[in-house]
């Protein structure tokens, strides 16, 4: 009962507030049966979490419950794909692991996840660390929070709880890349199903998958592009918008999916990645009046100058800097929260606390979808106008 | 210790945040009381400000990540 | 601290993948859709102009047909005064002429009735200057037949000389 007055409450604002983003009728339908979708999906990631109070990689330890270990662990990136069960007894999706070292290496996680338990003491703080070490084709190999590291003799060497030992290139398919594969995959199918509707139907009215993308395609034309670059200059950067807000969009959506619980565009590496793609769009596109504002700006005298140019010179750095940091931030402090008020029911080691902490929970998983869409919105409208002040025509 | 100091800046900078946000919304509201007919406007720049604020709370968040 | 260090292999995955993407994406999804909503919006724009079009086209026919239909009234009107100027026109002629006509045949009725009235006249006077001449002379070779007969006739036509 509860949850449903909550599921209504919720949804009405954010109903409004999603209907003045995208005033479309149809996205909103598509959202609200979305929203139904999740929600009830929802109370599934709750129960992935009950098991994951324990570190797989702490060893067959029974450990105290750890939140913060327990939150770091959820949104890091993970050679496997858990899906349910206790750490070692449950049930995982291992993922191939690729290491250039000194040759290409393949082999599945699962030998590095169900190794040989070993102990280790902290050279500095003398304490036991507990690790397990790679066997079969992982022989040599140890994975120790999700990184993996080439033994030493045997052994990994720590130092301040951190292993010290070298590590391989690591290429493998992780959480993330499987993800991100997922992701491509699922844009590519939106976008190219609704090329195919259009190439088979003609210029008609859109029905289907072509009725959910052309909107988003069309408010990221006109509402993205247009209004933040310009008449003269919008043309060419419509496909890299499109292709940055639909990744991201599907990415956020994902990793509010249980069971995957990814959290790619909570990634500091693929926010990294696309913040640069737009640092290098903005650059390149630069035109003279743009240089010049930044080397010699307008109605500054020379001695000035000499500031000015560092403080522009970082400020468009900055400016995909912050790109970066807001995309990562926001949907790493979302599955944080998510994760938080879950976790109160472990720290409080009584279900009854569930009474508060999943509706909780649910809220912010509601609001998440919210800031999926807003983000993905943002870094494509922010992108939009870094380009927009980089062809600016002069009009002194 | 760190990490107790890292909570307290992160709680400083979602204090500010708070009061940014605030600002924006009661202005919003503001302007939506005397424009209803901007109001879709209003709202999309309201989010937009707000998003931008909240980016800028979220580098101390992100400060507080790396006491962690 | 982990949290916010870049991974080599993963970025090598994303730079792979969003390139292919955006280069699949562009190619195969963007631009064909871009092109057909653009031209979806050009036939709708081209099908508003055009139903203002005709919207402005109907207006002048129809103006154009009251123009007409105005016109035409006119013309009938004109028309109608035209013939009832006309018949009134013949009526009166042909009014004039009957009477013309009627006057003429009654002149010469008359003329031809005055013709004849006068040589019945002449005739009568004729004939009466004829009877009266035989009857004269019955009476004057009757009256005349004795002098006293004669003479009361001289006294009788003297007396009336006199008179005159």
């Amino acid at each position: 009962m509860v949850f449903i007055l909550l599921l209504k409450k919720v949804s009405i604002p954010l109903r409004q507030i999603l209907k003045a983003f995208f005033q479309n009728e149809i996205t909103m339908r598509l959202f609200n049966k979305f929203n139904t979708l999740v929600l009830t999906v929802f109370s599934v990631l709750s129960i992935n979490a009950l098991y994951a109070g324990h570190d797989e990689v702490d060893g067959y330890v029974e450990k105290d419950f750890n939140i913060g270990e327990m939150i770091m662990h959820h949104i890091k990136d993970a050679h496997e794909i858990h899906l349910w069960g206790d750490a070692h007894n449950g049930t995982s999706v291992y993922l191939p692991i690729i290491l250039m070292d000194g040759g290409l290496k393949t082999f599945s996680s699962s030998h590095l996840y169900h190794g040989e338990l070993k102990t280790a003491v902290d050279h500095k703080t003398h304490e036991e660390i507990h690790y397990v070490a790679g066997v079969g084709p992982a022989d040599g190999y140890a994975i120790f929070h999700e990184k993996i590291y080439k033994l030493e003799n045997g052994e990994l060497q720590f130092e301040d709880s951190h292993p010290h030992n070298a590590k391989p290139m690591d290429f493998s398919i992780t959480k993330n890349v499987f993800v991100l594969f997922l992701v491509s995959f699922i844009v590519c199918l939106l976008a190219i199903g609704t090329a195919r509707y259009y190439k088979k139907n003609g210029a008609i009215a859109p029905k289907g998958v072509a009725k959910f993308i052309e909107p988003l395609v069309i408010f990221v034309r006109d509402d993205v592009a247009k209004a933040n670059i310009g008449e003269h200059a919008y043309k060419k950067y419509v496909p890299y918008l499109l292709t940055i807000f639909f990744f991201i969009l599907v990415g956020n959506l994902l990793g509010l999916v249980p069971m995957l619980s990814a959290n790619l565009t909570g990634n500091i590496t693929i926010t990294l990645f696309l913040a640069v793609c737009t640092l290098l769009a903005t650059v390149l596109s630069g035109n003279k009046n743009y240089w010049h504002h930044i080397f010699a700006t307008p109605g500054v005298p020379v001695p000035l100058l000499i500031i000015m140019i560092p403080i522009e010179v970082v400020g468009i750095l900055t400016k995909p800097f912050a790109l970066m940091i807001r995309l990562f931030a926001n949907i790493t402090a979302g599955h944080v929260i998510i994760l938080a008020f879950i976790g109160i029911i472990f720290i409080n080691k009584n279900a009854a606390w569930g009474a508060l902490s999943v509706p909780m929970a649910l809220f912010i998983s509601v609001l998440e979808i919210l800031v999926a869409f807003l983000q993905a919105y943002l870094f494509a409208m922010l992108s939009a106008l870094f380009i927009g002040a980089a062809v600016e025509e002069h009009h002194h | 210790m760190t990490g107790t100091v890292a909570a307290i800046g992160a709680g400083l900078a979602v204090l500010g945040a708070g009061l940014g946000i605030g600002r924006i919304g009661g202005s919003a509201m503001d302007a939506i009381a005397r424009q209803p007919e901007a109001s879709g406007k209003i709202q999309t720049a309201m989010i937009i400000a707000a998003a931008l604020i909240e980016g800028v709370a979220l580098f101390g968040v992100v400060v507080g990540f790396l006491g962690l | 601290m982990d949290l916010i260090t870049p991974d080599l292999g993963l970025l090598f995955w994303t730079g792979l993948v969003f390139i292919a993407l955006l280069f699949i994406l562009t190619k195969f999804a963007w631009k064909p859709i871009l092109n057909m909503v653009n031209t979806r919006e050009q036939k709708i724009t081209e099908a508003l102009e055009l139903a203002e079009k005709t919207k402005a086209e109907m207006q002048l026919l129809a103006a154009q047909n009251e123009e007409l239909v105005k016109e035409a009234r006119k013309e009938r009107d004109a028309m109608i005064k035209d013939a009832k100027a006309t018949a009134d026109k013949m009526v009166d002629d042909a009014k004039n002429k009957a009477k013309e006509e009627a006057e003429k045949v009654l002149e010469s009725a008359r003329t031809s009735i005055n013709a004849e009235k006068a040589a019945a006249i002449a005739e009568l006077k004729a004939q009466m200057a004829a009877f009266s001449i035989e009857i004269a002379e019955k009476v004057v070779r009757e009256n005349l037949s004795s002098d006293e007969k004669q003479k009361a006739l001289a006294d009788k036509l003297a007396g009336e000389i006199n008179l005159n």
